[in-house]
């Protein structure tokens, strides 16, 4: 178990995302945008595995960049009639970016004016299975809830996606 | 050195500002999706962090992010379906061109 979270590993995860999620935004190309947010979800990965997070890294690679990731290639595919409709002009808008950038303002104040009661992490952290044990003990009704909105959504995905008519 | 939870939140903020950004000014409505997911994480990174700072032992943060994921992944989902009903009907993903209701 890791005493502390050190700064190399944070460092590389964080630029390793930073620059997926920022060239999904600054691809001309829809599949490349795909695979840059594959690169992100693996780093988004890495840095739960530094929070020892582990079964939301196993989690996050398993559903993110496994299936997401297939889903959205699938799309691409079945919504591009040529290979050249995947090339796109970027579509940055200024107001977007101000909205955007009023965020993040309003985000670094909030961000300045956080006063951590604990400036390093703990030493010890609860394992995975402790996660197991507390899932099916005190989170278990939003599991059971959770799992009835994964199945609605799976049939209303088949119905607004397939048949005929 | 070591990384203190003001840095992972700083992280968020940026991934989560740049997913806001593509998912207002995107045209394709599979990159409008491709961006939630941008924004989806990044609240997670954050979830996540704060658990690890501030509540370790009750994992409250982890869960929360565990029960996003299940409600992220049901949007792609019903998102990406709904995209290829839309593609179905007007031959189109542009979210420009989808104007019937424009007066």
């Amino acid at each position: 178990m890791p005493e502390s979270i050190a700064a190399v590993p944070f460092v590389v995860l964080a630029a390793a995302s930073l620059l997926g999620a920022a060239m999904v935004v600054l691809s001309h190309n829809v599949v490349h945008a795909a695979f840059w947010l594959l690169e992100f979800m693996m780093a988004v990965a890495g840095l739960f595995m530094l929070l020892s997070a582990g079964f939301l890294a196993l989690v996050q690679i398993m559903v993110y960049a496994g299936a997401v990731t297939v889903l959205l290639l699938f799309t691409v595919m079945l919504t591009l009639r040529h290979r050249e409709d995947a090339e796109r002009p970027l579509d940055l808008s200024w107001p977007a970016a101000g909205i955007a950038l009023a965020v993040l303002v309003a985000a670094g104040a909030v961000i300045a004016s956080f006063r951590p009661a604990v400036a390093h992490a703990p030493a010890v952290t609860p394992g995975i299975a402790e996660f197991g044990r507390l899932l099916f003990t005190q989170w278990a009704l939003p599991f059971e809830i959770a799992s009835v909105v994964l199945l609605i959504a799976l049939v209303g995905a088949v119905w607004w996606s397939g048949g005929e008519e | 050195m070591v990384v203190g939870p003001v840095a992972f939140m700083a992280l968020a903020a940026l991934l989560f500002c740049i997913g806001l950004f593509g998912a207002l000014s995107k045209k394709s409505a599979v990159l409008v999706l491709m961006c939630l997911e941008l924004m989806t994480n990044a609240v997670n990174i954050n979830l996540v962090a704060l658990s690890r700072f501030l509540t370790p032992s009750s994992l409250a943060g982890q869960f929360a992010a565990a029960f996003i994921m299940v409600v992220a992944a049901a949007e792609i989902g019903l998102g990406l379906a709904l995209v290829l009903a839309l593609y179905k009907a007007r031959r189109t993903v542009e979210l420009d061109r989808l104007d019937r209701l424009k007066g």
